[in-house]
């Protein structure tokens, strides 16, 4: 049996090991503030996982909104300043629609055509401003630049691949490097013969058409930066068809949707491209016709 | 009918109504598109000089699609009071624009000679008309309707509540209606997109809606915003619906596009006054946008102002609760920036307006177009002074289901307090009675959304 005494002692000593403790740890916290504020770090505002978010005042139920807000991506449980945002909101929101303009009003980079051994042609857009305003320049090309993709890429290829900027380059930026490789060895696994590649600067979708018909390919598809949302700008399409004429209808067309880190990974679409190709060569058809 | 005039000394002369009607438009990026747009800021006053000088009776007499091709057209012109466009067919555009600003001119007025309009004449006259203009003019008319409450009242600004979810998922589209609820959205209406349109999936959030409804006695409207056809077999089936939603175009064909005509419209509204869950008698709700007829190449080298303006036209027809322009949502192929965005908002109201319907706006963008949030809140606070019946109201302006951003819920409270607007009466009332909002401003409690919550979920 222990006495009262030693208990006392026990005790003591557990509640000093205790605040020792909790002293180690305060000292450990102001020890990091202080190499914060040394650091000027400021956190990265996007690294915050808005689904945990809850900003709300005095909430009545907190568990339970955080729990229904698991199954949705809207801005939900936000609080306010008066009637409008907490700051942290308003600047996360500033900071999503900044990645999406980016994404639409820069350029790929010349590093990443280099890089990927591509050469790059334009549509009749002449800028940024023009491709976005007139979408029926962006399917079309010069004689000139026709001519150049002719020249350049071998003909009558059982698959011409080639990428465009789209209405996002950071899609572009984001995919390319693996998505490309994927379906060019999921395609070799088959024995399926992949043309020249290239980059096509200002192109819409239907720029395939008179790609396919300048090179004469069986299959055309293109892997273009799609329209991006707040929550990501990196979403990619690939675009394919079987025999695209110009002026084809939509429903002719196939498409892959959604390739990105958070939706279906650049290398996993790659493979499933490839099957739709092989599938659009094999019944030769595309489109709604094609049985997958 | 005098198609030509100098400016500076030089001649402008133009071949049609149609070509005035296009060149006399504001910049858009849709008309230079389409080719209708003036080649010069000159040329655009030019045929603005011209419209100026047109008789009512001219463009009524040259509708920019004919009458024999179109039934939109029918619907407009046969839709008009014979003995009222007699007074007014010899006024010009000009004395008509003046006449609707004249301080003895008051809505009631204005509300009377609307039934003597064609589209094309209030297409005319707004293009005759600067932004102010446009917010003073529209700001005299008061058009109210009445679904389940009253929208439209003088001094009243109402929401949409816009809670998409990007698979309808019914457990993430709740905490959004909730959110929205909190925020005093949703007295215009508690409405959908959804995703599938699908008639199983639109019954169930239908019956989600309206079990949400009555549960906490809200007094406002629900709606799922799929097909018109789509609605009507659900109807059919039981779902609860007060009232129909359908996109419609200032054109046969572009309605064909859409899937609809106007018999299929008639048929619904008859359908909703039969079977749905509303008092009524105003059972329908509209979406338009400048630029849908151009997107389906059923524009007929028309302006896309003016197909707007057709849109209104055919709306009127069937008496709707709620018609509201999409105004940024097709891209900047059609409005390249905030500055075609905030024009095309405040000629759409105007235009809605004068046609004699409860207009509200969509004030919205994509990520495409060279624009963001803040010409949103201008374009609605613009609106609010003007007198605009509501707005569409989603999470921080982020639409994660249709990928745009719209006004926020936040903004309605905002805008109603900078503006001094109050929600739809009924529905202020219900917000006093959860303790959201007292004497017009939101309580400590407001913005809560899991008031509507307990510890083991859905209260």
């Amino acid at each position: 049996m222990i006495n009262e005494k030693d208990l006392t002692e026990i005790v003591e000593r557990v509640i000093e090991e205790l605040e020792k403790e909790e002293s180690r740890e305060a000292v450990d916290q102001a020890v990091k503030r202080e190499a914060k504020s040394n650091n000027d770090e400021i956190v990265d505002i996007t690294d915050v996982d808005l689904k945990k978010q809850f900003l709300v005042d005095n909430p009545e139920n907190r568990e339970a909104f955080l729990k229904l807000k698991e199954s949705t991506s809207a801005r939900l449980g936000v609080g306010r300043a008066g009637p409008r945002y907490k700051t942290e909101t308003l600047l996360r929101f500033r900071a999503d629609h900044a990645a999406a303009m980016d994404a639409v009003f820069t350029d790929v980079s010349d590093q990443l055509i280099d890089d990927m051994n591509l050469f790059k042609v334009k549509t009749l857009c002449r800028d940024k401003d023009e491709y976005l305003k007139r979408p029926d320049l962006g399917k079309k090309f010069s004689d000139e630049t026709l001519a150049e993709i002719s020249n350049k890429c071998e003909k009558n290829p059982q698959v011409q691949i080639y990428a465009a900027d789209g209405l996002s380059s950071t899609a572009v930026e984001a995919n390319l490097k693996d998505i490309f490789p994927a379906i060019k060895q999921g395609l070799e696994g088959y024995n399926i013969k992949i043309g020249t590649p290239f980059f096509v600067q200002y192109g819409r979708v239907a720029s395939m058409e008179p790609i396919a018909k300048c090179l004469n390919a069986k299959v055309c598809c293109v892997l273009i930066g799609e329209r991006p949302g707040l929550a990501t700008a990196e979403s990619l399409s690939c675009y394919m068809a079987y025999d695209a004429e110009i002026g084809m209808p939509e429903s002719k067309r196939n498409v892959i949707s959604n390739i990105h880190a958070d939706g279906t990974p650049a290398v996993e679409a790659g493979a499933h491209i490839a099957d739709v190709i092989k599938a659009m060569l094999e019944q030769k058809t595309s489109g709604l016709d094609l049985d997958i | 009918m005098n198609l030509k005039t100098r400016l500076f000394g030089e001649v402008f002369s133009f071949d049609s109504v149609k070509e005035v009607l296009g060149k006399a438009n504001e910049e858009k990026s849709g008309d230079q598109l389409a080719k209708t747009a003036a080649e010069s800021v000159t040329e655009r006053i030019a045929a603005k000089t011209v419209l100026s000088n047109l008789l009512l009776a001219d463009l009524r007499n040259h509708p920019v699609v004919p009458y024999e091709e179109d039934e939109v057209t029918r619907v407009i012109q046969d839709d008009m009071n014979e003995k009222i466009y007699a007074e007014i067919k010899n006024w010009t555009a000009a004395e008509l624009r003046e006449w609707i600003l004249d301080d003895k001119i008051r809505g009631s007025d204005i509300k009377r000679i609307s039934r003597g309009l064609s589209s094309e004449m209030i297409a005319a006259v707004t293009k005759l008309m600067s932004d102010l203009d446009l917010i003073y003019a529209a700001k005299k008319i008061n058009i109210t309707a009445h679904c389940n409450t009253t929208i439209g009242r003088e001094g009243t600004l109402a929401m949409r509540l816009q809670p998409n979810h990007p698979t309808d998922d019914i457990d993430g589209i709740m905490p959004s209606v909730m959110e929205g609820f909190s925020y005093g959205n949703g007295d215009a209406v508690l409405g959908l997109n959804p995703v599938n349109d699908g008639v199983s999936n639109v019954e169930n959030i239908l019956k989600h809606f309206d079990e949400f409804k009555n549960k906490w006695e809200i007094p406002t409207q629900i709606s799922v915003l799929a097909h018109i056809s789509t609605q009507m077999k659900a109807v059919k089936n039981g779902a609860p619906i007060d009232m129909f939603f359908q996109s419609i175009a200032g054109s046969e064909k572009g309605n064909e596009a859409f899937g609809v005509d106007v018999e299929l419209l008639t048929e619904a509204r008859e359908l909703a006054l039969k079977e749905g869950t509303s008092a009524g008698p105003n059972v329908m709700y509209f979406e338009t946008g400048q630029g849908s007829e151009l997107s389906s190449d059923a524009h007929h080298s028309a302006d896309q102002l003016t197909m707007e303006a057709r849109c209104y036209g055919l709306a009127k027809r069937f008496e709707p609760f709620l018609v509201n322009t999409v105004v940024g949502f097709i891209g900047p192929e059609y409005l390249y920036d905030g500055k075609q965005m905030i024009r095309a908002g405040l000629e759409d109201h105007f235009m809605g307006k004068l046609s004699g319907i409860s207009m509200g706006v969509d004030c919205c963008y994509t990520n495409h177009m060279k624009t963001d949030q803040n010409d949103v809140e201008k374009l609605a606070v613009l609106l609010a002074n003007a007198g605009c019946n509501y707005f569409i109201g989603v999470p921080v302006g982020d639409d994660v289901m249709l990928n745009y951003q719209a006004a926020g819920y936040h903004d309605a409270q905002a805008v109603r307090e900078v503006v001094g607007l109050r929600p739809i009466r009924e529905f202020e009332e219900w917000l006093k009675k959860m303790g959201l909002m007292k004497n017009g401003r939101l309580t400590s409690k407001a913005g809560d959304p899991s008031i509507f919550l307990n510890s083991n979920g859905v209260k």
